[in-house]
């Protein structure tokens, strides 16, 4: 495609402090195509909800500016739906109205009632969560809850999907479920997601493109790693892929010695983000294959 | 601003209660024998040591009434208040006795009944405080709740406004009373009132007084919308109204009926004074008539009258919790 579907341009991000600005973001820029699955990956702290609160048009980019299908993006909507970093459902709602409230404000006018219930519980019946529809927030897991996050997300038929580590807060059990969920919905959808993660495993799973971001202040895109890996994609065969063994060890690598150690001295942070502008290489340090050890994914599989 | 909690001081009082429903929802009796033991000694300790100490307090009017002498008069009160209805209940039938002849001499007279003019009695004055009380505190409601999404809502307003609310909040019912009459007595002119003057003297007054509260924590509880919330709002496009209805309003419920459960004790303490001091019915002045009247019965009664005002005090925020857990989502 000549033309991308989703383009951030030169942003950069400053927050008014009390300690005068603070600049989060310098010079991201990120085209993406339609049907892309994106995961963006960094420290705690480097701004990974930023570039994605500014595609969902929560926050405005104090320069530079974020384009979806040629319109400037600048204020929030539906087409670009958002599972919070904590699933943000309404606690006095249930399950049912938590996705009702959603679907009732986008499908207002092209469902009838019917169809909006049928086209409610298609949605939680795609995360599992068809069996709680009267429960509210309180009776509910955590995991539960971002499950319904997800469904309320999907039931917009947005045409981004922006997630920020919707499976942070789960077990790995139901994390490798749901990632395999979504991997199904998003081919079949063919629909555009950024997803935050911090888990390297999961970003190489599921992945078109993993963006790595340097530490912040004023971070940045630090590499891109394009996984060129055979869709629909088996966790469990892919483990032993060799492929796969050294895209999670670039993106280790970067993570683990490259951005080592976030809010360091600012000398060598600097010194840390030219470094991360050399391409990767092959990397085979135990201290990484032992953090690789740890992954939930491995576990499963 | 400050938000007010109202639940320390309620503990006591929710365990009691407490314990008094799960006994009704099947626990086992000795857990509950347990939870009411200690409230009783509480209550029983008191009850003796007032014994004791009352004969001591001499007073122009005798000695301090014990227990058993307001107990008396609570009967007493309760068998005045009997009488006068029976008396009452007399006073009509003798009056459609007469209207009877009369229409049976002359079909076409015009006959009416007049009410009972007795004094009104001890129970008579309770229901027209809780009238009173609930009047004041219903408008108070009414004024704050929308009031305070606006502040809770805009920040500039809430920056406007904030100062005088701060001012107004701690004003004294005494002070606002004789401005409120000298306003209803000049405004309030009618041929045929629908409302007694005295009345809404009262119930204004315990609305200036009351709604401070529910307002600051409406306004506290809208403007504490969980960020993230909002954010679902704003993906969503939510409409302003629906914004409001569906996200706000829900959101900030509990802490609004804490705001209405505090504001519905001042107004209740609040009625009793401006009674007692605009000399309006109810139960201020009884308590006031009763002072006045300096009989050897007067403490004891108005001792029942400060037990009463405490009881319907506490009843009155039983009835707003349970409406509470019927409304509020985290209950
Ligand atoms: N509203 C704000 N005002 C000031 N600083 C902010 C604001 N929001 C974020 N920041 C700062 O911007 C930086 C990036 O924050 P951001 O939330 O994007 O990090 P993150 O990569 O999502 O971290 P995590 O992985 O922990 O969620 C942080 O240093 C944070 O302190
Ligand atoms: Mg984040």
């Amino acid at each position: 495609m000549s033309k991308s579907h989703l383009e951030l341009t030169n942003v950069q991000m400053a927050f008014d402090t009390k300690d005068g600005p603070f600049v989060a973001l310098e010079n991201v820029d990120l085209k993406i195509r339609k049907g892309e699955f994106l995961s963006l990956i960094g420290h705690s702290g480097c701004g990974k909800s930023t570039v994605l609160n500014i595609v969902a048009g929560l926050l405005q980019a104090t320069r530079g500016g974020c384009v979806l299908d040629g319109h400037e993006v600048n204020t929030p909507g539906p087409e670009r739906a958002v599972v919070f970093q904590n699933h943000s459902l309404m606690p006095w709602l249930t399950v049912y109205e938590n996705v009702e409230l959603a679907v009732q404000q986008v499908f207002k006018k092209s469902m009838s009632k019917k169809e909006r219930r049928e086209w409610i519980l298609h949605n939680l019946k795609l995360v599992n969560m068809d069996h709680a529809l009267d429960k509210r927030l309180g009776e509910i897991s955590g995991g539960m809850a971002q499950r319904v996050g997800i469904a309320r997300a999907l039931a917009m038929k947005p045409s981004v999907l922006l997630m920020d580590e919707p499976f942070g807060a789960l077990d790995a059990l139901t994390r490798a479920h749901l990632q395999d969920s979504l991997m199904k919905i998003q081919q079949d959808l063919n629909s555009t997601v950024i997803m935050i993660t911090h888990d390297v495993d999961e970003a190489v799973l599921l992945s078109d493109r993993i963006v790595m971001m340097t530490n912040g202040p004023a971070a940045t895109i630090g590499e891109e790693l394009h996984i060129d890996l055979p869709r629909p994609r088996n966790r469990v065969t892919l483990a032993d892929h060799p492929e796969y063994v050294r895209y999670r060890q670039a993106v280790l690598s970067f993570l683990y010695e490259k951005q080592r150690f976030p809010g360091k001295e600012e000398n060598e942070q600097e010194k840390q983000t030219a470094d991360a502008e050399v391409p990767v290489q092959e990397d085979n340090s135990p201290e990484v294959v032992n953090k690789s050890e740890e992954s939930p994914v491995r576990r499963i599989a | 601003m400050t938000t007010l909690s109202h639940t320390d001081s309620l503990s006591q009082g929710q365990r009691w209660l407490r314990a008094l429903t799960e006994k009704l929802s099947g626990r086992s009796l000795a857990e509950t024998g347990r939870q009411l033991l200690l409230p009783t000694i509480g209550i029983a300790l008191f009850l003796g040591f007032w014994h004791l100490a009352a004969p001591q307090v001499q007073t122009s009017l005798g000695a301090f009434p014990g227990p058993a002498q307001v107990l008396e008069q609570t009967g007493q009160l309760w068998q005045e208040h009997s009488n006068q209805r029976d008396r009452a209940a007399q006073f009509v039938t003798m009056q459609e006795q007469r209207n009877e002849r009369i229409l049976a001499e002359n079909p076409d007279a015009e006959v009416k009944i007049r009410d009972y003019p007795g004094a009104p009695t001890f129970i008579d004055q309770i229901f027209t405080s809780l009238g009173t009380v609930l009047a004041g505190f219903v408008l108070a409601t009414i004024i704050a709740v929308p009031l305070g999404i606006i502040i809770g809502l805009n920040r500039h307003f809430s920056a406007a406004v904030n100062p005088l609310i701060q001012i107004f909040k701690p004003v004294s019912p005494l002070a606002w009373l004789p401005l409120v009459t000298m306003v209803v007595s000049a405004t309030y002119v009618s041929d045929d009132p629908m409302f007694e003057k005295s009345f809404l003297t009262s119930m204004i007054t315990v609305t200036l007084c009351s709604l401070w509260p529910t307002l600051i924590n409406t306004s506290v509880g809208v403007s504490a919308v969980n960020p993230d919330l909002l954010n679902v709002s704003k993906v969503l496009r939510l409409s302003f109204w629906t914004h409001v209805r569906k996200v706000v309003l829900p959101s900030s419920v509990p802490m609004i009926f804490t705001g209405l459960r505090v504001s519905l004790g001042i107004a209740w303490m609040v009625l009793i004074a401006a009674e007692m001091l605009a000399q309006s019915p109810g139960l201020g002045k009884f308590v006031w008539d009763e002072f006045q009247n300096g009989s050897s019965e007067s403490l004891s009664r108005i001792m029942v009258a400060v037990l009463a005002i405490g009881f319907i005090g506490f009843l009155l925020d039983r009835i707003m919790l349970v409406i509470q857990k019927k409304v509020a989502w985290n209950e």
